[in-house]
């Protein structure tokens, strides 16, 4: 069991107050998924270059000298550190920066890259990450957010939820994949990188694989429904918005709500009914294998 | 009369309230803001109006109490329901009346997937639509769907017998049209007014079970 939730914000207005909206969602979503949280927020977009978010596992990590480091190397739009997260907007490609940080600071691992996505993850009670990471006082237009209960790999702050899929793309899944193994030997051969042994990371690799490919968002999980065997709702977050899946038996449950204000999904109503509004939503259920996606036009 | 606030009383002492009612008694339900297990294990005949939407498990195992939902449910509505009347105004989700082994559960929305699961007397009338799956190994009482049924409708079914009203996307194994005989729809006439539906009894076709996979049969392996 693992609990979702991505809000979608309508009405520019309420984006100062996205985590706020947020935050008591995700803490709802605690007896499902108390093991570990996490949350990929799309915000302040630096468009000329690239946003790419890294994590470090050492306690006392010396982020003024990474920060040095960085200026050196690279022009700063801005750098903020968030706990043992650090987010830089720098005026280079995606490529440039990956690869400095692969050459040079190896022990840090990328957890999002794009212009918008930022992504926070920590292992423990999503109360205390919501805290830690000050979820309430973000800014944004959109969040997607994921609280874990482990069933089949270790508990750690790599193993959570949301995965990078590929350029302002994350993935945050409910239920198990049985055929992850394989999928994952797969998509090695072909040139996918996995950090851990975690099911859901083999369908971001996998989704990320299909985009690489040329597919759409829309037919990345079209091939998905074909290509993984077992239960899953994804929540895919998107640079102007997020996409809604379920598997073809619909085991994993996720319920749907919209106002002129927002856009919501969760596991349980109970996540919804904590936003403003919740009352009167047009609140339906997600069919198997159908695709809902919200967009910014 | 009473009311219960959920913003003040914990689920543990709702349910302790309703289970000690006396019969005859009314109760008000308010902010339940999705949360699971409402008003379950209810034994005495008792009235419940819930307003708000609720989470997993509602009305489990209820006996004998009336139960009226103002709004949507979660999954898992009225599961191993005995007797009793459970409505719903708006939607259930899935596995509404799974196990359930009388009484009748009125969704007047749309019902999700696995809808009268393994149903074993209950009677459930859905005013909308029902999902996949639904009255999967249903073994007796009947399910009335006046919208339209999704895939693989009754399969391995027993003596359910299913109404529909609509289109049934397929029939799952072992379920078949049936003939609407007279006290078919004289049956169906009974369940619509209980459930104060308004439809004719000659809108709505049966299905049940084709009793193929009652013994077994080798020409029938790859439907077991």
């Amino acid at each position: 069991m693992c609990g979702i939730v991505g809000l979608f914000i309508k009405n520019s207005k309420l984006e100062s107050q996205l985590g706020a909206l947020v935050a008591p969602m995700l803490s709802e979503m605690t007896e499902r998924g108390p093991d570990s949280a996490g949350m990929a927020v799309y915000r302040d977009p630096n468009e000329r270059g690239c946003k790419i978010t890294v994590l470090t596992q050492q306690v006392d990590f010396d982020w003024a000298n990474f920060e040095k480091s960085v200026s050196t190397n690279f022009s700063v739009n801005k750098f903020f550190v968030n706990q043992n997260h650090a987010v830089l907007s720098l005026g280079s490609s995606i490529n440039e920066v990956e690869d400095w940080l692969q050459s040079n600071w190896a022990e840090l691992s990328v957890t999002s890259a794009g212009s918008n996505i930022e992504i926070f993850k920590g292992k423990g009670n999503p109360s205390d990450f919501i805290e830690q990471f000050d979820i309430k006082s973000m800014t944004g237009t959109h969040a997607l957010g994921h609280t874990r209960m482990a069933t089949e790999s270790a508990i750690t702050t790599e193993h959570s939820h949301p995965f990078s899929t590929g350029q302002d793309l994350c993935l945050v899944h409910n239920g198990s994949l049985s055929n992850h193994n394989r999928l994952r030997e797969t998509l090695r051969r072909v040139g996918v990188q996995f950090k851990t042994d975690n099911d859901s990371e083999v369908a971001a690799g996998y989704l990320s694989w299909r985009l690489s490919e040329g597919d759409d968002l829309d037919e990345a999980l079209n091939h998905a429904i074909e290509d993984l065997d077992g239960f899953y709702t994804f929540a895919i977050g998107t640079k102007d918005g997020f996409a809604v899946m379920r598997d073809p038996i619909g085991c994993k449950p996720a319920i749907m709500a919209e106002t002129d204000d927002w856009a919501a999904m969760s596991s349980e109503y109970r996540a919804i009914a904590t936003l403003p509004g919740a009352e009167n939503a047009r609140i339906w259920e997600p069919e198997p294998t159908q695709i809902y996606s919200w967009k910014r036009s | 009369m009473t009311t219960i606030d959920l913003k003040k009383s914990t689920i543990r002492e709702l349910n302790e309230k309703l289970q000690g009612g006396s019969p005859g008694k009314k109760f008000i339900v308010n902010n339940t803001v999705g949360k699971h297990a409402l008003s379950v294990g209810l034994t005495k005949e008792i009235d419940v109006e819930i307003n708000g939407h609720v989470g997993y498990y509602c009305a489990g195992m209820n006996q004998e109490a009336s139960i009226k939902i103002n709004g949507n449910a979660g999954p898992g509505l009225a599961e191993n329901m005995m007797s009793g009347e459970v409505r719903v105004t708006g939607n259930a989700s899935q596995y509404a009346g799974a196990t359930a082994h009388g009484g009748l559960l009125i969704i007047e929305g749309d019902a999700s997937s696995r809808c009268g699961i393994s149903m074993k007397g209950m009677n459930i009338i859905v005013g909308g639509n029902i999902g996949h799956m639904s009255a999967f190994m249903a073994q007796s009482g009947n399910l009335v769907v006046c919208g339209d049924a999704g895939d693989a409708l009754g399969d391995s079914i027993y003596e359910t017998k299913i109404f529909v009203r609509g289109k049934v996307k397929s029939l799952g194994t072992d379920c078949v049209e049936k003939e609407m005989k007279k006290e078919h729809k004289d049956e169906l006439a009974k369940l619509l007014e209980m459930a104060k539906m308004n439809y004719s009894v000659d809108e709505f076709r049966r299905y049940g079970s084709a009793r193929k996979l009652y013994n077994f049969d080798i020409d029938q392996v790859d439907d077991y």
